[in-house]
């Protein structure tokens, strides 16, 4: 086998597997820049936009619909857990905060328990994201699904570039999540802004499930779970609270993931999420203002 | 400043108070910060409030502009009492304040700390921004215009995309001002505005100041340590020291006044 194209194929694969944690954290990295708060229920925005796009196939929707659909039901439903859940303990103890945000994830994963039960349901998908492409006789492959993902994260990125630098909403976050006291003293909405907060966050994350199950071709109630831990150790590596860093976390973790079980001996590659939460751990050590050094003081 | 110049100022005495406080108090545990202060601002007067430190200065402040409830007392603005209010619903109703020693978005540029205030008169929802509606861009196009006037003004047009934490302290301070004034405010408090600038800087913010009162017809609230910037500056001073209202009248009376003499002066 060549090994330029072997190391090719684990680009391929890292970027893949990056983008989605780039994605997750992404979300929780702006709502923790804005509420000082970690929010646990965000990987259950996975599990409803996932859900949602399923609930729409069923309904007789082209996917792509179904899954622009399924976006936005996650992102509503951040919206509705933000105004009824976190707002009402805003101001309270941070420790308040971040319970309600667990009470939340086990009122969604139960939620969807009664409502799906825990098995594990098929996603169906076109034919062609099913498609495998392959190059030099197989050497380099990879399927529409993941080139569906990557365009998916590219496109998505470029629009909060775009949100965050160009419009007076995404500049203001920006202020709110430096000084959120100073926002509201020049008169910025800061109710608004982490609406508007909350409905983007939880659309990349909807979005990031509607393409995990792409991937595994399964959707259950706790599909959020590991992701949201990956996000997690993603946001911290890239500096919590950063955008940019949530991004470059995201996609440093999916590289190291996927280069540990392509590079090392194969005895290693079961202890993947070893490695990956012990290097959670030397970053907090060692580098608790992540890659980037933009950190905001992390309060769990 | 001439004193012709001070004489065209549009502050006048038989204009409805703008800012009017009274038995305004205020204590911490056992220590009263502020007792029985009351103040009145007229629309467009520039009015300065002295005192040593811990004299009450920055409760005033913080009780005016919304960081504080009062322990007894009222606030009015324009009228409507305000010492319930918070401190983002004041910004709306039109006083903006400054902090000791700036509190800027460091990480925005200098642009963007402007812009990041000046669409308080000028909303865009998010539906707006996404769908590019007339109105969306109304409102960028004056938020635009409002951000070069007022880096304009302040000779920072040239530093628009500067990150603000990578400014010269003076131009933070004047960043700062301009932010305030972007939300288009009637009264604009300033907390010690020229702490920690040389004379030269002190002298040029004082005529920036006068500049902005003139150009925008809003009041102003100076709370100084520096005698001599509120002296130039202010039609009016009171004098604070430990809670109490001491002396207030025109800077020539203060500086006569053998009572502020003793206390703020010798300390001076």
């Amino acid at each position: 086998m060549n090994p330029g194209l072997y190391i090719a194929q684990q680009v391929i694969n890292a970027i893949s597997l990056g983008s989605l944690y780039a994605l997750v954290a992404i979300g929780l990295s702006m709502v923790f820049g804005i509420l000082r708060m970690t929010n646990f229920a965000h990987g259950d925005m996975m599990m409803v936009g996932a859900f949602g796009t399923l609930l729409l196939g069923f309904a007789g929707l082209p996917f792509w619909l179904a899954a622009l659909g399924g976006i936005a039901i996650g992102a509503l439903a951040g919206v509705i857990v933000e105004r009824v859940a976190y707002r009402p303990v805003r101001g309270a103890p941070d420790v308040s905060l971040l319970l309600t945000s667990l009470a939340v994830t086990y009122i969604l994963e139960n939620l969807g328990i009664l409502i799906f039960s825990s098995s594990p349901r098929n996603f169906p998908l076109p034919d062609w994201m099913n498609v495998a492409l392959q190059f030099y006789d197989g050497q380099l492959t990879f399927t529409q699904i993941n080139v569906v993902t990557v365009v998916a994260t590219a496109v998505s990125l470029g629009f909060l570039g775009w949100f965050v630098t160009r419009t007076n909403a995404g500049i203001g976050m920006r202020a709110a999540a430096e000084d959120l006291q100073a926002a509201q003293l020049v008169g910025l909405d800061v109710d608004r802004l982490i609406v508007v907060a909350f409905a983007i966050a939880s659309a990349f994350a909807g979005l990031a499930g509607v393409l995990w199950a792409a991937q595994s071709g399964i959707v259950e109630p706790h599909m959020g779970f590991t992701p949201l831990l990956k996000a997690f150790v993603a946001a911290i590596i890239g500096g919590f609270g950063s955008i940019a860093g949530a991004l470059i976390g995201g996609f440093v973790l999916g590289a190291l993931e996927i280069f540990i079980v392509a590079f090392l001996p194969s005895a290693v590659s079961p202890y993947r999420d070893a490695i990956v939460f012990a290097l959670l751990i030397a970053f907090l050590l060692f580098r608790p203002n992540g890659l980037l050094n933009r950190s905001q003081e992390i309060k769990l | 400043m001439s004193e012709a110049a001070r004489s065209q100022a549009p502050g006048s005495m038989d204009s409805a108070p703008l800012l009017e406080t009274s038995g305004l108090t205020k204590s911490f545990r056992s220590l009263v910060a502020l007792r029985d202060q009351a103040i009145v601002v007229r629309p467009g007067e520039i009015v300065g409030v002295i005192g040593p430190n811990g004299s009450g200065k920055s409760t005033f402040f913080n009780l005016v502009s919304g960081f504080l409830r009062p322990d007894s007392g009222s606030v009015r603005f324009d009228g409507q009492p305000i010492e319930r209010r918070s401190a983002a619903e004041i910004v709306r109703l039109g006083i903006a304040r400054t902090f000791q020693g700036t509190r800027l978005f460091k990480a925005l540029s200098v642009a963007e700390n402007v812009r990041a205030a000046a669409q308080l008169r000028h909303p865009s929802s998010m539906l707006d921004a996404l769908v590019g509606t007339p109105r969306l861009r109304r409102a960028a196009r004056r938020v635009d215009a409002i951000t070069g006037e007022l880096l304009g003004l302040v000779g920072l047009t040239g530093r628009a995309g500067v990150r603000a934490g990578d400014l010269p302290y003076g131009d933070q301070r004047r960043l700062e001002l301009v932010r305030a004034l972007a939300t288009q405010p009637r009264l604009l408090m300033l907390d010690e505005p020229a702490a920690g600038m040389d004379a030269a800087e002190t002298r040029e913010l004082m005529d920036l100041v006068d500049r902005i009162r003139r150009r925008f017809g809003v009041a102003v609230i100076v709370v100084e340590h520096d005698m001599d910037l509120i002296m130039n500056l202010c039609e009016r001073i009171q004098v604070l020291a430990h809670g109490q209202t001491i002396f207030e009248g025109a800077p020539a009376e203060v500086q006569a006044h053998p009572k502020v003499r003793e206390v703020y002066l010798g300390h001076a």
